[in-house]
């Protein structure tokens, strides 16, 4: 809401310069956003009067004017503008005149000449005044302008524009009425509305109006004003205030509406009564019922909408916009106005759901003051009839329903000020708030009942009054506390993993913390998750966004790509974050999950350590690493394939009893496709998983020698890791504390599709030092259960 | 054979030129071996005459321990050389830099809830999360914004073909808390939130934390309290002014916007606040009695206070960033400086 301080001045009296007024309305809610001069600091600017135009002898875009200047004196003007023409009244900048330029610069007006011709000033549009970004040509003044006055005075430009941030509970002061009693609230000033006097009828012309949706519109004012001079301009002051508040001038009768709208917030509209047929229906719409728009539109109506009909079709969209067949034209000479009541609940959302969105809907939505459609139908017809001329109607008031002006009473308790406050209230401060505000109220044994003022659709409840005690004398006035409170003991649990475990162990790992997008391209999700049923997004912010994540990859691999694109080629990062699938009942599935992923060198380049490239066992180092947190799951990796991953080098990752999580190296056609040029790894673990352990059990410690013995074995070249480590556990040898795989060779030496593999196995009594002849039976029985599960032989 | 005398002679000056502790051994063995020469004196002792054995064999006695206390000197000395040549030849630069792994960092955005989640921890509020993907009436018809309100607009809703939403903010998880735990209440929430609103200070998925106390005697004065307390810890600083301005919030009554002194300039007016020295930094307010009334707790007998407020917004204010879309970016170089 743009306001006018000279137009908020003239109801409100205070000698507080703005800054204090912007301030108190920002502290109590109404929010100053921006605050503009309507004009730049320019002087010597005068009305001037076009008296001569003659093209320039030497440029076709040029004229050359005479021009009074109000002070004796015909000067001649080169005028570059296609609006300019004898007769007209405009902005003169005399010799001597300064323009701040919107670089900060200044324009000086001096004695030129252009073309060959002189010139001694210059004629101005209201962009060169600083009154408007853009004009096409000069601002034309009414034929009534005195000629030699300063523009300034003329135009009462020295004035300055506050933005105000109108919270969606006060539709009450989206207007200036609105806005001049919230200051005066909360300044304690004093507020001079003028009364609106009742305009006398001239005839009895009326209009039918029948009321049938009389939940969604419990009242209805009409008027017929006959014989208006529908080519009478909008006087300058209101053309002036109009475009301060930002609204364009369009013509006098609609200036009038838009004025009323600006003034006391109550939406208006003007038909041409000649175009109405029967009388006005106030009724749900027909589904399917079509109307043409003012702006051009046509909308076809569903029957949640309610409409002004008349006796044929609709004619209005009750409250959001009028019809075109039957608005006002330069023609109109009688016109039938309307002020209205429409209920918030049925207008909420209608504009909106109609792709609309307009002043009278902004205010309707919110809530106008029932009580306002007649003061606002007779201040119209003052402004018209003063403006267009014309015979004045009977006003015509159809209310529905009165209840539609009665408040319900609030009951407001000073114990429940002070409960939700944390400050006591004394009555009188109570009272002169209530007073204030414009309440009435009754006071009794529990407190108060009060009825809010009609306007105030924010205030139903307690709460709603309590807030404006606290907002009007100022939430500064409320103390900060900060009190003791009962302690609350938890019981942390020490067999939760803790998600700050898991980032620091990728953390002290090399691994940069990643926050990557939910909302990731649909076609990367298609390639590295085929098989889910991903969630699309049915307004995403653009196309590459538009479907939720199922796996973390497509972010990782997208800051992969940003980063190797700017010469970081060695990247390892990691994001614990949600993603997302749909059931098969189509329920949404939230998991979290950590990923991660690894290229480029091993090691920060360095002098003292031979670098490479990061392989698979660098990446399931770090995801074991991590696993290692996890005490009591037992893991498991199987080679199966994945459509992201390299077919070779993709592990599934599994506890006993369900898949976990994936591992692997980017599929080199991938990596081609992202650009990359270098190998890159990936690793996802649904952090469900993860994040429970064991709490630490002591275990006593041998006191006899360990004795390590090592075996070189023949197994087929296919054996896996894990076969070896099964046969090996399958023996089921208590002293075997310990094993491990040291070595692993295939080519010389050994049989074709065959390798060499050579297992570290450490044995360990608790009572005893063990001797030769059970060691011996031990590795017996060690490679016993190889050969028989693997077909290992010993070399 | 030669005479003893000139035997010695030769003898300590092998050991003198001995340079290494093989070649003093090989003395050593040349002389005082099985067969060495001392030895073979000793065994032609048999041959003197018996009155010259005696003095012969002593004389032979003191030259072999001269010689073996000769060698063993000799031997210190070239151990203390060897152990001085080996300390001249393993002498390191340590200036050089170690041989590393380097580590990584968490992001700025994690470490900002940690610190918030410490603060608040300290106050005595545990964690709270919720769905991101959520119904109707758990962001908005619960938080007393009913269907065509129009604070509905400011939200910028991501919708899915089901209806269902991407939250907008973090409050719908104090809904669900609400629904599932009786008060007393002390939580936050921090997490992923989204608007459908993308550009130079927006970004369509940000984070939020939001807080929440319901008890039976929580007022608004403690409300301010906290906050302050908060904000003091969260910067560091002993004093830090502080505005409540009203404002309307569907979900709270009365509402108010927290602005904090500007960190930047100390409000004296800046690029930063806007020349205004405030920093408009959190939403607040009074739970309202409708949203207690919709997760079946009674508004009579419970008050409450909720607040929300961007983490991307303190991050930046916290570690000076001036772009908000670095923190999505990933860039390492970016990532690095956090650690
Ligand atoms: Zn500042």
């Amino acid at each position: 809401m743009k306001v006018s301080e000279k137009w908020l001045r003239e109801w409100i009296d205070t000698p507080l310069a703005l800054d204090a007024i912007a301030d108190k309305l920002t502290m109590s809610g109404c929010e100053v956003e921006a605050r503009d001069p309507v004009a730049t600091a320019f002087t010597n600017i005068v009305v001037g009067h076009v008296v001569e135009r003659e093209k320039h002898p030497d440029a076709d875009k040029l004229s050359v004017c005479k021009v009074d200047n109000g002070r004796g004196e015909i000067l001649q003007i080169v005028c570059g503008a296609s609006n300019v023409r004898a007769g007209i009244k405009v902005p003169l900048a005399l010799i001597g005149a300064v323009l701040p330029l919107p670089d900060g610069a200044d324009l000086k007006i001096k004695k030129g000449k252009l073309r060959g011709v002189e010139s001694f000033g210059m004629l101005c549009s209201s962009t060169e005044l600083g009154m408007s970004d853009k004009s096409d040509g000069l601002l034309e003044l009414p034929d009534d302008a005195p000629v030699g006055m300063d523009i300034r005075e003329y135009l009462k430009l020295d004035d300055e524009v506050i933005e105000l941030a109108i919270t969606a509970n006060r539709g009450d002061c989206m207007s200036m009425i609105g806005v001049a009693r919230e200051t005066s609230l909360v300044m304690d000033v004093p507020l001079n509305v003028p009364e609106i006097p009742e305009q006398t009828a001239q005839h009895t012309d009326t209009f039918p109006v029948a009321l049938q949706a009389t939940d969604a519109c419990p009242r209805y004012v009409g008027r017929i004003i006959r014989n208006i001079n529908p080519q009478a301009a909008t006087p300058v002051w209101m053309q002036e205030k109009l475009r301060r508040a930002g609204v364009r001038s369009i013509s006098a009768t609609v200036d009038v509406t838009n004025y009323v709208l600006l003034e006391l917030g109550q939406p208006m509209h003007a038909f041409d009564l000649d175009t109405l047929q029967g009388g006005i229906v106030v009724r749900y719409a027909n589904a399917g019922e079509t109307l043409k728009l003012l702006d051009g539109q046509t909308a076809t109506l569903r029957n949640d909408t309610l409409v002004i009909a008349d006796a044929a079709q609709p004619v209005a969209m009750a409250g959001i916009m009028g019809g075109e067949p039957t608005s006002v034209t330069y023609a109109t000479r009688n016109v039938f106005l309307e002020s209205a009541h429409f209920r918030p609940a049925n207008i909420m959302g209608k504009a909106r759901s109609y792709g609309l969105q307009t002043d009278s809907s902004a205010r309707f939505e919110r809530g106008v003051d029932p009580d306002m459609p007649v003061k606002a139908m007779e201040r119209a017809t003052q402004l018209i009839v003063s403006i267009c001329g014309g015979e004045v109607g009977t006003l015509v008031d159809t209310l529905a329903d009165a209840s539609v002006l009665q408040r319900k009473a609030i009951l407001l308790r000073p114990e429940r000020i002070r409960r939700v406050l944390g400050v006591t209230m004394d009555a009188a401060t109570v009272e002169g708030v209530l007073a204030r505000l414009s309440c009435t109220f009754t006071s009794n044994d529990a407190g108060w009942q009060v009825q809010a003022p009609l306007a105030r659709f924010d205030l139903n409840i307690e709460e709603d009054l309590i807030e404006e005690l606290a907002r009007v004398r100022g939430y500064d006035s409320i103390p900060a506390e900060l009190r003791p409170r009962a302690p609350r003991i938890t019981q942390p649990s020490e067999t939760a993993v803790r998600r700050e475990t898991l980032r620091h162990t990728l953390v002290a790992r090399g691994y940069q913390e990643a926050v990557t997008f939910s909302f990731v391209d649909p076609k990367m999700e298609q390639i590295l998750a085929p098989a889910t049923d991903s969630i699309a997004l049915a307004n995403p912010i653009s196309a590459d966004l538009g479907v939720m994540r199922s796996t973390l990859w497509s972010g990782l691999l997208r800051a992969v790509t940003y980063n190797v694109n700017r010469q970081q080629s060695r990247v390892r990062l990691f994001e614990i974050g949600p993603a997302f699938a749909q059931s098969e009942d189509g329920k949404p599935v939230q998991k979290n999950m950590l990923s991660g992923v690894l290229t480029g060198n091993l090691y920060p380049e360095q002098w003292g350590q031979v670098n490479r490239p990061v392989d698979f066992y660098d990446l399931k180092g770090d995801v074991e690493t991590l696993l290692e947190q996890v005490t009591g799951t037992r893991f498991h990796f199987a080679p199966v394939a994945h459509a992201a991953l390299h077919p070779g080098q993709s592990a599934q990752i599994m506890t006993d009893t369900a898949v976990v999580g994936w591992m692997g190296m980017l599929h080199p056609q991938l990596e081609e496709n992202l650009g990359l040029g270098q190998p890159v790894y990936l690793f996802e673990l649904d952090m469900s998983v993860l994040m429970q352990r064991t709490l630490p059990k002591y275990q006593a410690i041998s006191k006899f020698p360990a004795i390590h013995r090592d075996l070189a074995l023949l197994v087929r070249e296919d054996t896996l890791a894990v076969a070896l480590e099964n046969a090996v556990k399958k023996a089921a040898i208590p002293q075997l504390i310990s094993y491990y795989l040291f070595d692993i060779y295939a080519g010389k030496g050994i049989p074709d599709g065959q390798k060499s593999v050579a297992l570290s196995l450490i044995l360990q009594d608790f009572s005893r030092t063990l001797e030769d002849a059970e060691i011996n039976r031990i590795i017996d029985a060690v490679v016993a259960s190889l050969q028989k599960d693997v077909g290992a032989v010993l070399r | 054979m030669q005479s003893l005398l000139e035997l010695m002679g030769e003898a300590h000056e092998q050991i003198s030129q001995a340079v290494s502790l093989a070649a003093l051994d090989q003395v050593r063995v040349q002389y005082l071996g099985k067969t060495g020469l001392l030895t073979e004196q000793l065994k032609q002792l048999g041959k003197l005459p018996h009155e010259e054995r005696k003095t012969a064999g002593a004389e032979i006695n003191t030259a072999k321990q001269a010689l073996t206390i000769a060698i063993e000197d000799r031997k210190q000395s070239l151990q203390a050389e060897a152990l001085s040549a080996r300390l001249q030849a393993e002498k390191v630069d340590v200036t050089l830099p170690g041989r590393r792994m380097d580590t990584g960092s968490l992001h700025p955005v994690t470490q900002t809830i940690q610190r918030i989640s410490e603060i608040f921890a300290q106050l005595g509020f545990s964690l709270a999360e919720g769905p991101e993907i959520e119904d109707d009436f758990h962001n908005f018809t619960a938080l007393n914004i009913p269907e065509s309100h129009p604070a509905r607009a400011m939200h910028d809703t991501f919708y899915m073909d089901s209806g269902l939403l991407l939250r907008t903010h973090t409050s719908s998880v104090q809904v669900r808390h609400m629904e599932n735990n009786p008060p007393p209440l002390r939580i936050i929430s921090p997490g992923r939130v989204y608007r459908c609103d993308s550009d130079m200070t927006h970004s369509p998925m940000f984070h939020q934390v939001e807080g929440l106390m319901v008890d039976e005697d929580v007022t608004f004065a403690d409300l301010k309290g906290i906050l302050e307390a908060f904000f003091k810890a969260f910067f560091e600083v002993d004093e830090l002014p502080t505005r409540f301005r009203a404002t309307f919030f569907p979900f709270t009554e009365p509402s108010a916007e927290t602005d904090i002194q500007c960190v930047h300039c100390g409000g004296d007016g800046c690029r930063v606040c806007k020349g205004t020295g405030w920093l408009e930094v959190m939403g607040c307010g009074m739970v309202h009695p409708n949203v207690l009334k919709n997760v079946g707790i009674d508004s009579e007998k419970y008050t409450g206070f909720a607040f929300g407020f961007g983490v991307e917004r303190l991050a930046m204010l916290r570690y000076q960033i001036n772009d908000l879309r670095v923190m999505f970016d990933n860039d390492v170089r970016f990532l690095k400086q956090f650690s």
